[in-house]
């Protein structure tokens, strides 16, 4: 019986007096450090000189958004409202052939009414819409998404909208015929601007598709546009609902910097046609939206994870190996005591490495990229943080994970192809070959859920783009993801410590 | 099985490959479970002590080492799990004769350097009590040499020290006391002198080439081997007896004298149903 401290000092001593162990993880911390800062990824954000460089606007909320699209409008002083009738929403959507495209809408292209404080990138609005595949939807500030009646519009079923500003709020409500109205949502308006501009709007977001060749998965994509036709429209001011003098003015906003416009405005008697391409919606990274987030720094870190892993296999598997197991529990009788100390140190050495590469990483990662004009989505501090302290507790507890597999199996070969294949296989196919369910799935019940805790980029339900593990985002929320893989290690640690502890030496 | 170890003696643990020695000692040190019984230190479990290692120090196997630690670093990982410091370690390697090469890598010791570390890490804790498993295999004579003394020093000092070893000549000017073990029990426990008086006890040498002796002889009720071209072994009749009746019978002889026999000799005699019986059923539930 010797306390805990002691044998805690003991195994410590065991590890750090392996070269080869000392080495493994450097090793570990400077794959993690070298594929985070020699990253392979180049753009073009200000590697075109002056008015090159890729600036995304900010939302009310702090966040970034895109704010591009066909604007129809004119000012609006105080309250008042818009109706209009829409009566179809049409697009073009790009093929592989450049320069060809195909009739279609994006689920999310969208086509309706908005009040917005200003033609400013970023400003506040609210607006309601038909979409290409989500029915009818008002949404205000970027983030906020709320259903109205399902279904696509056409000639035989047009889609009255009204949007109704009074004060600070602006009311969103839907009709089949113009008659019967059904209000959709309330919104805010930050700010409380005192005029706002009013009117039509259509845009049709990035098309972007998962594509696996072999072992390599990627996307591809293009711009698409979408066309709203509107009809029986009327602008009201003021509660005595006065129209207002002004006329209707189309442009387009936020478009793409020294590409003309795909947008365009026509008004025939009173059928007014709007097209417009982009989105009014949170920016994300990825496919269908612009560069990377800093969970892309971090790529390295399967490789640092598979060495930490054979690490805290050898920990144990090493020591039967040589029959050395005698000499410990000679030594420090209480085996549970051993299996917790040697958990702690092999836990606490690879948090600790995991930590400073990681932080490297993070921090100067990110620099790298930016300087070879790759857009990264900056993340607050809390979420560098996770980032940061998830690689790190990833790294810890997949070795602790390793090492109750070694203590279960006892051989080193077979314990540490059983870790590598339990925890660093699964991440290794959801990244790759696998289809996006598949690696989903993978990524919830492996191991390598935990991987969660680097994603960065919220999953936004109102904007498309390719959700999958190998563009940063995982099935499970970050520390949900950890839950599953502590699970693991505490389910293979507690076996182990139960044999162990009855188990001949 | 049951004998006791007494302080200030070398005791030897002897008996033939199979005979359950390392298996004793791996359930006296609470590495193996007995099927039924215990194993106590001092009248405790030895799971139950502090430190165990300022109990009893123990060399299971001289080759039980991390290859790329160095010899001092194997020290120091157990002096720690002892709250033991460097400078005990130190002590034990000048001890063990290995000061000059404590910071080389025990992977590339010798398997004589390698039961020197193992002594070594068994004097760590300066136990009252040390087990030692096979300590002179893959010794040179000079290391044999060095061990037995070294072993004796400790005795002297007091301790009570159980070596085992499957070769009784390696014990013969070492140990003072003999246990032998053989299918799991034991089967003499006892001095090194008694243990060769019994062996030696009245049987006679006699060196003759005559081949009429070793019937005459036998006829005469006495057990004869023959030992070598012109040696018998005669037991069973007295020194005077096998000359009186030698000497009627007008047979040669050069030399008549009273056997004296080796540890090797007595440990044999006392193994020789051990090693029989297991060849007959090679596996002795104990």
């Amino acid at each position: 019986m010797n306390t805990f401290t002691q044998v805690l000092w003991s195994e410590f001593t065991k590890f750090h007096t392996v070269r080869g162990w000392v080495v493994a993880i450097v090793a570990g911390a400077g794959a993690i450090m070298a594929f985070g800062l020699l990253p392979g990824a180049q753009g073009s954000c200000g590697q075109n000189g002056p008015g090159s460089e890729c600036v995304l606007p900010v939302g009310p909320g702090g966040e970034e958004v895109s704010d591009s699209f066909t604007f129809v409008h004119q000012p609006l002083a105080g309250d008042g409202s818009i109706t209009a009738r829409i009566t179809s929403l049409t697009g073009l959507l790009p093929v592989a052939e450049p320069g060809k495209s195909r009739p279609g809408t994006m689920p999310w292209s969208k086509a309706g009414l908005i009040i917005k404080a200003g033609t400013g990138a970023g400003s506040t609005y609210a607006a309601i819409m038909v979409t290409g595949g989500n029915g009818v939807r008002m949404q205000y500030d970027y983030t906020h998404d709320r259903a109205g009646i399902a279904g696509a519009v056409s000639a035989d079923a047009p889609r009255w909208l009204r949007l109704t500003r009074s004060g600070d709020t602006v009311t969103g409500a839907e009709s089949a015929d113009g008659h019967t109205w059904t209000t959709v949502d309330t919104a805010k308006l930050t700010g409380r601007p005192p005029t706002v501009e009013i009117g039509l709007f259509a845009t049709s977001p990035q098309y972007a598709e998962q594509v696996n060749e072999g072992v390599l998965s990627g996307s591809m994509g293009g711009p698409t546009q979408a066309t709203g036709t509107f009809d029986h429209l009327s602008l009201q001011a003021g509660s005595a609902g006065r129209a207002p003098a002004g006329s209707w003015k189309g442009e387009s906003l936020g478009g793409p910097p020294n590409v003309p416009p795909v947008g365009r405005f026509e008004q025939v008697g009173d059928v007014f046609t709007v097209t417009g391409s982009g989105d009014i919606a949170p920016a994300v990274p990825g496919a269908t939206g612009i560069g990377a987030s800093i969970t892309q720094t971090l790529v390295g870190t399967f490789v640092g994870l598979i060495l930490m892993v054979v690490i805290g296999a050898m920990f144990i598997t090493a020591e039967y190996r040589r029959g050395l197991i005698r000499t410990t529990l000679a030594a420090s009788p209480r085996r549970g005591q051993v299996l917790a100390a040697k958990a702690v140190v092999v836990g606490a050495v690879t948090f600790v490495t995991g930590l400073v590469a990681a932080a490297v990483v993070v921090v100067f990662g990110q620099r790298v990229l930016r300087d070879n004009g790759v857009y990264i989505h900056p993340a607050s501090t809390a979420t560098e943080l996770r980032v940061i302290a998830g690689t790190a507790a990833l790294l810890a507890v997949a070795a602790v994970l390793a090492l109750g597999l070694g203590a279960l199996l006892r051989r080193g070969v077979t314990a540490v192809t059983t870790a590598v294949v339990v925890i660093v296989l699964p991440y290794m196919l959801a990244m790759t070959v696998l289809p996006a369910g598949a690696a989903q799935w993978m990524l919830r019940i492996s191991p390598a859920a935990a991987f969660a805790l680097q994603q960065v980029a919220p999953v936004y339900p109102q904007v498309a783009n390719v959700y999958t593990p190998s563009n940063g985002y995982f099935p499970l929320a970050p520390w949900a993801g950890f839950a599953v893989l502590a699970g693991w290690a505490v389910v293979a640690l507690g076996l182990a410590a139960f044999l162990f502890r009855r188990r001949d030496a | 099985m049951s004998f006791t170890v007494q302080p200030g003696q070398v005791t030897g643990f002897v008996g033939p490959n199979g005979a359950g020695k390392s298996t004793t000692m791996r359930v006296i040190l609470g590495l193996d479970a007995a099927d039924a019984g215990q194993a106590l230190i001092g009248g405790r479990p030895y799971r139950s002590l502090r430190n165990p290692l300022r109990h009893v120090g123990s060399l299971l196997d001289a080759a039980a080492l991390q290859p790329s630690r160095t010899a001092r670093n194997h020290l120091l990982w157990l002096a720690h799990s002892q709250g033991l410091t460097a400078r005990r370690v130190d002590e034990v390697l000048d001890q063990a004769g290995l000061g000059a090469v404590a910071r080389r890598r025990a992977g590339g010791f010798s398997l004589g350097m390698r039961q020197r570390l193992g002594i070594a890490a068994a004097l760590l804790g300066d136990p009252p009590a040390l087990m030692l498993d096979e300590p002179f295999n893959g010794m040179d004579p000079e290391g044999i040499v060095w061990m037995r003394r070294f072993l004796r020093a400790l005795a002297a000092e007091g301790r009570a020290i159980l070596v085992s070893s499957h070769l009784m000549s390696e014990l013969q000017d070492t140990a003072d006391h003999v246990v032998v073990a053989g299918r799991g029990k034991v089967i003499a426990d006892a001095s090194v002198a008694q243990l060769l008086a019994t062996a030696s006890n009245g049987r006679v040498t006699l060196r003759t080439s005559a081949a009429a002796a070793l019937t005459l002889l036998a006829e005469a009720g006495a057990t004869v081997t023959r030992t070598d071209s012109d040696t018998l072994t005669v037991a069973g009749l007295p020194a005077e007896s096998v000359v009186a009746l030698l000497s009627r019978n007008s047979v040669p002889f050069s030399e008549v004298s009273a056997h004296r026999a080796t540890l090797e000799d007595a440990y044999l005699e006392l193994t020789r149903d051990a090693v029989e019986f297991r060849a007959a059923t090679p596996r002795e539930a104990r």
